[in-house]
């Protein structure tokens, strides 16, 4: 239904998103946050539950394409309406509250894979984040310069003021072994 | 290497994963693992643990750049300026001066209005119905005005202050003890009102009820000079008279009592008023407050108004009306009792005679 130049649109925004440009998600904000704006407005939400909505949106959208083999079978648009419709069901849904738009996309897909495997993701993510702030500092900087930032051990010891490499050492693994213990008994409860 | 601690295997491990391991290195931590089985798992779930925790901070790093986003978007950043219209971008700056001129231009339109009358000239040319109270000439009040000035020349002294408007009507007695009705607007604005009746005997009047709704007002002659006055000769008429009945009045439309005879030309007043007669009498402003009686000598109205350009229309209030605000008086707040006349005896009479009788309970009310 939509014409080649609208889908070479999408696929560029696509692989915008993929290589982590700025500019893209600046466009993808411009294009079709008003869209979910008002879809959530007009739906008992505030301005600011449509903009985490949309967050979280994109953040699918991101998985998604980060996973690779992401192929877009609509418009990328009706995607994101999908996707932001769900989230915002399902979030009125927890609330105990009602969703009155009637108003479904002719061709609305099927989103409930991509964001069943969004919740579990979710769901780890907020247990590493638990884990990270149970941790405290400075391991949790120590953790992030070394595994995140790459940073080498001799870069940590002269920030932390250790006074050899080697006290570092000891400590990042102390931190790992407490962070892995933190996080690894939260996910078996 | 047989065995290492933990540690030394984690720090291996980063190593390795890292790519910071040379080749021997490599292959010995390697084959390390292989022989260690148990070693390859605690390699693997490592692994995996470390992708998690990278998974973490990138997600962190995204939702950060949209929260930016999102911020640059609600301050109306570059984002919304492409948006936006020059038209809207325009109107945004200039809409507090367009308001202020607006506002200005609507107050100097209606205050010209205003100063110029218009409104005051709408009302008088929207409404055809004329009150019918006198003013008194401005002759008489400049000779009023000179004499004063002659006087306090001659006896030196100021006398008070005759300048102020001054309107004559009609009044008619009510109750023998000194209660009068007239109209509402003749009393309006009144500073004191005096009556006056047909022997020149003039009294003070206070103003003790007034119906703006019927445009009644009762009066009520305060005057010690007052003597309270035989039976009243006429009675009033609650139910509505028809059409054609011959009716007369007397009134003040200049210093001396005036007749007027005529008939009743509709059941309802100016603009369809179900509270009024239409009557064809000829009346002028000073018959205000004046009685309208029929041939048998009941009150049926009292004279009103008439319409403007338009010959024999005058307007009277039913007497239904009157009697209807009288009894909405409360009787506590009046000092005397207020008694109307039950016994008519003008019935039968020729209407000169009538004429006599009635004219000691008619007043002229002069109001300053």
């Amino acid at each position: 239904m939509h014409t080649s130049t609208a889908l070479e649109a999408d696929r560029e925004t696509i692989a915008g998103i993929a290589s982590g440009d700025a500019g893209t998600l600046e466009a993808l904000y411009r294009d079709y946050f008003p869209m979910v704006l008002h879809m959530v407005t007009q739906n008992s939400g505030t301005s600011d539950e449509a903009k985490d909505i949309f967050q979280e949106a994109v953040i699918v959208l991101y998985d998604r394409v980060k996973q690779g083999g992401f192929e877009l079978n609509s418009k990328l648009k009706t995607y994101l309406y999908a996707v932001c419709r769900r989230l915002w069901l399902k979030q009125l849904g927890d609330q105990g509250r009602m969703f009155q738009d009637v108003r479904d996309y002719e061709d609305t897909i099927s989103v409930e894979d991509d964001l069943a495997v969004h919740e579990e993701k979710d769901q780890q993510m907020s247990l590493m984040e638990e884990a990270l702030d149970k941790l405290g500092e400075p391991c949790r900087s120590i953790i992030h310069d070394f595994y995140i930032l790459g940073q080498s051990m001799q870069e940590i010891c002269e920030r932390f003021g250790y006074t050899n490499a080697d006290n570092a050492k000891n400590q990042k693994y102390k931190c790992l072994q407490r962070l892995k213990k933190l996080y690894f008994t939260a996910n078996n409860k | 290497m047989n065995s290492m601690s933990e540690q030394e295997f984690i720090f291996l491990a980063d190593k390795y994963l890292r790519k910071e391991l040379d080749a021997t290195e490599r292959t010995a931590f390697e084959a390390y693992c292989t022989a260690h089985p148990d070693k390859a798992t605690q390699l693997t779930t490592h692994q995996l643990f470390l992708e998690q925790l990278q998974v973490h901070a990138d997600r962190k790093a995204l939702k950060q750049e949209l929260t930016a986003i999102a911020d640059k978007y609600a301050a109306g950043g570059p984002l919304e300026a492409k948006q936006t219209t020059i038209i809207t971008t325009l109107w945004n700056r200039f809409k507090i001066n367009s308001l202020v001129a607006a506002s200005v231009a609507i107050i100097a339109v209606f205050s010209t209005l205003w100063l110029s009358g218009y409104y005051k000239t709408i009302e008088t040319a929207t409404s055809n119905y004329s009150a019918l109270r006198r003013d008194m000439n401005t002759v008489k009040k400049n000779v009023n005005a000179q004499n004063a000035v002659i006087n306090s020349i001659n006896s030196g002294q100021r006398r008070g202050d005759e300048s102020k408007s001054h309107f004559g009507a009609t009044g008619f007695i009510v109750s023998t003890n000194g209660y009068v009705v007239t109209n509402y607007h003749v009393i309006k604005d009144a500073d004191s009102v005096h009556l006056q009746n047909s022997k020149g005997d003039a009294f003070r009047a206070e103003v003790i009820y007034i119906d703006p709704a019927n445009d009644l007002a009762l009066l009520h002659i305060g005057d010690s000079a007052f003597k309270p006055l035989k039976s009243m000769p006429y009675t009033f008429k609650a139910a509505v008279s028809d059409v054609g009945e011959d009716v007369f009045t007397v009134g003040f439309p200049r210093d001396d009592m005036v007749y007027g005879q005529g008939y009743l030309s509709s059941q309802t007043g100016y603009a369809g008023d179900t509270t009024a007669y239409q009557i064809s009498i000829p009346v002028n402003p000073g018959n205000s407050g004046g009685p309208v009686l029929d041939s048998r000598g009941n009150v049926i109205g009292i004279i009103s108004g008439k319409q403007k350009g338009l010959d024999g229309a005058s307007f009277a209030i039913k007497s239904e009306a009157l009697l209807k605000s009288i009894e909405a008086i409360p009787q506590d707040s009046l000092t005397d009792k207020l008694v109307m006349g039950k016994k008519n005896t003008l019935q039968g009479l020729a209407r000169t005679e009538q004429v006599k009788r009635i004219q000691d309970y008619v007043y002229m009310v002069k109001v300053f």
